[in-house]
Parts: structure tokens; sequence; C-alpha cells
């Protein structure tokens, strides 16, 4: 399984065809405490950088993109008990949804850990 | 908290920082023409305090006023007992200058009323929740079809027959700029509503369908069978209140599979006043509050564990993100709604029943009596404090008859459908608490002498 990252700071677990989707722990810590997380539903296409899902904290809410294009195949029902699963879990139990990927060229131009790392410290 | 006015030296300073020489700049991009250059026509430019009293109560000895004659107007407006406390306890400064509760706290006491208000809603309604109130029960319609076509992502609502035009007539204004598709016709005077009718009607293209309850004759249906028939195919059912009251003798559209309930909340603790302002009443299921519109007050606790109130799920709000907002409603009636919740705190859970049951008890009594007049027939075989009446001629001129004599008859279906001729003997009569055995013996004596 091999992770990536992008400068929208969502992280990507690919393994065969899935790619599973999350926003990256540095995300959680700059947006708060979040109190729901609207996760599309299972059957949908999206086209890289389309609107995916919505986090929302009590004043405000953020968009996350659809990293690569794909179909949603599962999306973390876990979430909808317990949204700040994304606080405490970010990178792992706190996942968004699994896509099926459609063009796995998409991710040639994503980072990795380490260039995401340097990317966050330069901010 | 304090409220000081500006000075024109504040103002000056003002303008010279954004740039502006007065305030008139600001206005430049309103066309001349809509601009007032000089004095408003026939108004002086000021009178004395007495001096307009005077012609502002010879303006209103002009008007047949709804307390001074024999009144059976409803049709959407109901002319109600307000408890004299209600009018006292509302013009409290605390209440009647407090601003938008965005800081809970110092807001504490106008959010713990919409709270209040909010539970008294949804529990009438029969709802999991209600929001802080819109503006009217129109518009309240209005923003549970486009619920509905956020929730189905789908833009055919049916609109009963049985309800009120003017409803229907503000959600066709709104139709114009969402492309929403609203099917609706004008009722037909039988006892039977359209519900089946509206079950034949939908299909999986419908977002909802919209029914009234008690409809705008009066007439009452079990909405069961049309919530099973629209959530069969995705659909969902919205249900329009217009006479609260009805609903301490009525079962709550919300027990019957109702998944919206809307209404007009002005028969509870606010007057008829001219037509507005009114109350507008929203109340939905649990799984659906995130694509309500408006205002919504939560409980929870403070830092310290004590319980307290704040505006919860604002991120539906338009001041969040204005492009994705569910309304661009995004304040309430909250004088109105403190009305309402004051008359409802007293009556109480008894006082409500009571009071729907003398309504029902004249309206039968009204029901009964004008029925024995030659040429008038009752149109309903269910009604709660309202009910449609067949006369042998054309309603709206019997109405202008009787108003003459003194006596506010009904409200006219010439005047609620006037591109349906063939309903215009229909009058819709209104029996309330505040109707006496011998306003409906005026009413009684009048149409006969009318209709001979």
């Amino acid at each position: 399984m091999s992770r990536y990252f992008t400068d929208e700071h969502e992280w990507i677990d690919v393994e065969g065809e899935i790619a599973t989707v999350g926003i990256t722990d540095y995300a959680q810590e700059q947006l708060g405490d979040i109190v729901f997380v609207e996760l599309p539903a299972e059957g949908t296409n999206f086209d890289k950088g389309d609107d995916a899902a919505v986090v929302e904290l009590v004043k405000a809410a953020s968009d996350v993109y659809a990293p690569i294009s794909g179909e949603v195949v599962e999306s973390n029902s876990a979430l909808e008990d317990e949204p700040a699963l994304v606080n405490s879990d970010a990178e792992e139990d706190g996942w968004f949804f699994k896509l099926r990927i459609a063009d796995t060229s998409e991710l040639e131009g994503l980072m990795n850990e380490a260039a995401y790392k340097k990317f966050v410290a330069a901010l | 908290m304090r409220y000081l006015p500006l000075t024109d030296t504040d103002r000056q300073d003002m303008l010279a920082v954004i740039g502006a020489s007065s305030i008139d700049d600001l206005f430049v991009d309103v066309p001349a023409e809509a601009r007032l250059t000089d004095k408003i026509a026939g108004l002086p430019d000021h009178a004395s305090e007495l001096a307009v009293e005077r012609h502002m109560a010879a303006l209103a000895r002009q008007n047949l006023s709804a307390g001074e004659a024999p009144f059976f107007l409803g049709a959407g407006a109901y002319k109600h007992h307000v408890p004299a406390s209600v009018d006292h306890l509302i013009q409290r400064g605390e209440f009647l200058t407090a601003y938008t509760p965005y800081q809970p706290e110092i807001a504490q006491g106008t959010l713990q009323v919409l709270f209040e208000f909010q539970t008294q809603v949804a529990r009438l309604l029969g709802c999991d929740v209600a929001n802080a109130s819109m503006y009217d029960g129109s518009t309240a319609c209005w923003e549970a079809i486009v619920m509905a076509r956020r929730i189905t992502k789908r833009g055919k609502a049916i609109l009963s027959s049985g309800l009120h035009p003017h409803y229907v007539s503000v959600a066709n204004t709104m139709a114009k700029f969402t492309g929403d598709v609203l099917a609706h016709e004008a009722p037909t005077l039988d006892a039977a509503t359209d519900i089946d009718a509206l079950i034949a009607g939908i299909d999986k293209d419908t977002s909802c369908v919209v029914v009234q309850y008690p409809d705008i004759l009066g007439r009452i249906a079990d909405l069961t069978p049309l919530a099973d028939a629209a959530h069969a195919v995705g659909a969902l059912l919205v249900a329009v209140v217009t006479e609260p009251v009805a609903l301490g003798a009525i079962k709550a559209p919300g027990a019957m599979g109702a998944d919206i309930v809307v209404g007009e909340g002005q028969s509870i603790g606010v007057g008829l006043q001219f037509g507005g302002p009114y109350l507008g009443l929203f109340a939905c299921k649990q799984k659906y509050v995130r694509q309500m519109p408006g205002r919504l007050c939560g409980e929870t606790v403070d830092a310290a564990g004590k319980r307290g109130f704040v505006l919860t799920l604002s991120t539906r709000e338009q001041h969040i993100r204005r492009e994705k907002a569910t309304s661009n409603i995004c304040t309430n009636s909250g004088l109105c709604a403190l009305a309402f919740s004051i008359h409802m705190t007293l009556l109480g859970e008894r006082g409500l029943r009571e009071l729907a049951t003398l309504n029902h008890a004249l309206a039968c009594q009204a029901a009964d009596r004008l029925s024995q007049v030659p040429g008038v027939t009752l149109v309903n075989d269910s009604f709660f404090n309202e009910f449609t009446l067949i006369l042998s001629k054309d309603a709206r001129e019997v109405v202008r008859t009787l108003a003459d004599k003194g006596v506010l008859a009904g409200v006219s279906l010439g005047r609620l459908f006037p591109a349906a001729p063939q309903i215009g003997n229909g009058l819709v009569v209104a029996v309330t608490e505040t109707v006496t055995p011998e306003d409906i013996e005026a009413l009684a004596k009048a149409l006969e002498e009318e209709l001979v």
C-alpha cells in the first residue's frame, strides 16, 4: 500500500484499484473541533478537484475535494455519530471515503509523506 | 447593553474614511427617479402628537374593525383572544430591543425563549425539531418546497387544491427563480379532500406533496396514506397548518408521517394586525435538520458544566457559506415567536385542548344554525373551527352587503380564487372562541334576509 498527499491537505492510500481518502493530521489541527462531516453517497462519480465532502466546525465549514477521479464505493459511516474521530485519528480511523480509481496517472503529481512534511513546514 | 446614537462628527469621520462626502453619495446606484428629493405629497413636515392621534383615530373610525362586529373571517388569519399579559411581557426592553443572539454570553434570555418556542412548535406539529421561526406561513411553505428539492434532488412539487391560494401564489413567485415545477388547481366544493387525486399524481419525479391541514375549505383528512404514497417513491410529504389551535384537538401532521410541517403561528399570541407581521412555523424530522432553513437554537453546557443555549448548526446559514446556504432566511420573527411562546405557556397543554374544544363546539353550533338558512348548504363533513358554505348567490356580494349591515360574514371563495368563478358561491366561515351565540344568530338572520 502506498500513501500520497495533496496540497489541499488530503491523504490517499492506494490498494489495488481502491483509494481511501481522508484529511491530514495537520488539516484537522488547523480546523479545530469538527462537529459534522458530510460524506458523498456511494456510487457518486468524481472528477479530480470536485467538491467531495464538507467538514463542519461550529462557525465555519470547509470543503474537501476529490484528490483524483473515481467512483465512491464506501463512506465512513463511523463519522456520522462520531465526527470527532477526524480530530483524534485523522489519518487512520477518521478516513472519509473510498474511491474506485478511474485513472492511476492522476496519482503521479501527488506528494509522498516526506514531500508533504516539507510542504507543511514551509507554510 | 447601551445603544449610543451617532453624532454629526462621527458621521463625518466615517464618511472621510471611506472617501464619501455625504450620506447621499452612498446611494448613487439607486436610480434618481426612485429617490425622494422632496416632501411626500399630502404628508405634512411635522405635526403635534395630539393632532396625529386625532387624525389617525378619524381614519380608524372609517374601518369596521374585528372587535366591533360579529366576526367570522379566517382563511389563514384568525381572531383569537390573546391574554393581556402577552402584550405586556413582550414589551420588556430586554426582549423588545434584543439584537440577534449571536453572542450567547449576553443573550441567554433571548436564546432560552427561542429554545422553548422551538420545543413547543415541535411538540405541537408532531415533529422532532423546529426552527426559531420564519416570516410567515406562506414563506415557510415555500422554504419547505425548496428544502424538499434539496433533499430529493427533484424539482416537481404537487400542491393540494386545498392549499391556501396565497401560499400557492408565493410559491409560484419564488419558483420562477429556482425552476421548480408546481402543479396546482383550484378546489371543488366537495366534502372529500383531494387526497386520492394527490396520491394518483405522485411519480418518481415528485419532490414533495404539499397539503394543508385543515385545508382552505376547513376539511380534515388523514394524511397517513398520502405520506406512505409519497415515501414509496422517495418523495416527501409537506403539511401546512394555518390554524395551529386545531392541533389541540386533531392529530398532528408529524404523527401521520409528514416529513416537514410548516404553518402560520398567528393564532397563538399574535393579533390580526392588518395581516402582519405574522409568524412562520417550521419543523421537520431529525434526519433532515441540516437541510432546514433558518435559525436554530440548541441546548449545551458552558465551561463550568452549566446549562446554556446557543445558535447551532449555523453552517446552514448564509453568513457562513453564502453559496451553499440552505436559504437566504437567516433571521426569525423574534417578537411574534416570543408572543406565541408566552401565550402557549399560559395555555399549557390542557388549556390548548380546552381552547380547541371550545372553538370546535362553537363552530358546530354555527354550522348547524347556518345550514338551516334557506339557500345555504354546508360543504364539509369534517372541520375544526372553519367550514365552507355554498350560498344561493355570489358570496362576494353577500359579504359586502352583510358588512354594510355590520356583520363580517367570512371570506368568499371569489376573493380567494378570482380565476375560479365556478366556486364563487362558496363562503369560508371561521368560528373561534371570540364568537358568541348572539353573533351566530346575527349572521344567520343577516343571511336569511340576504338570500331570500
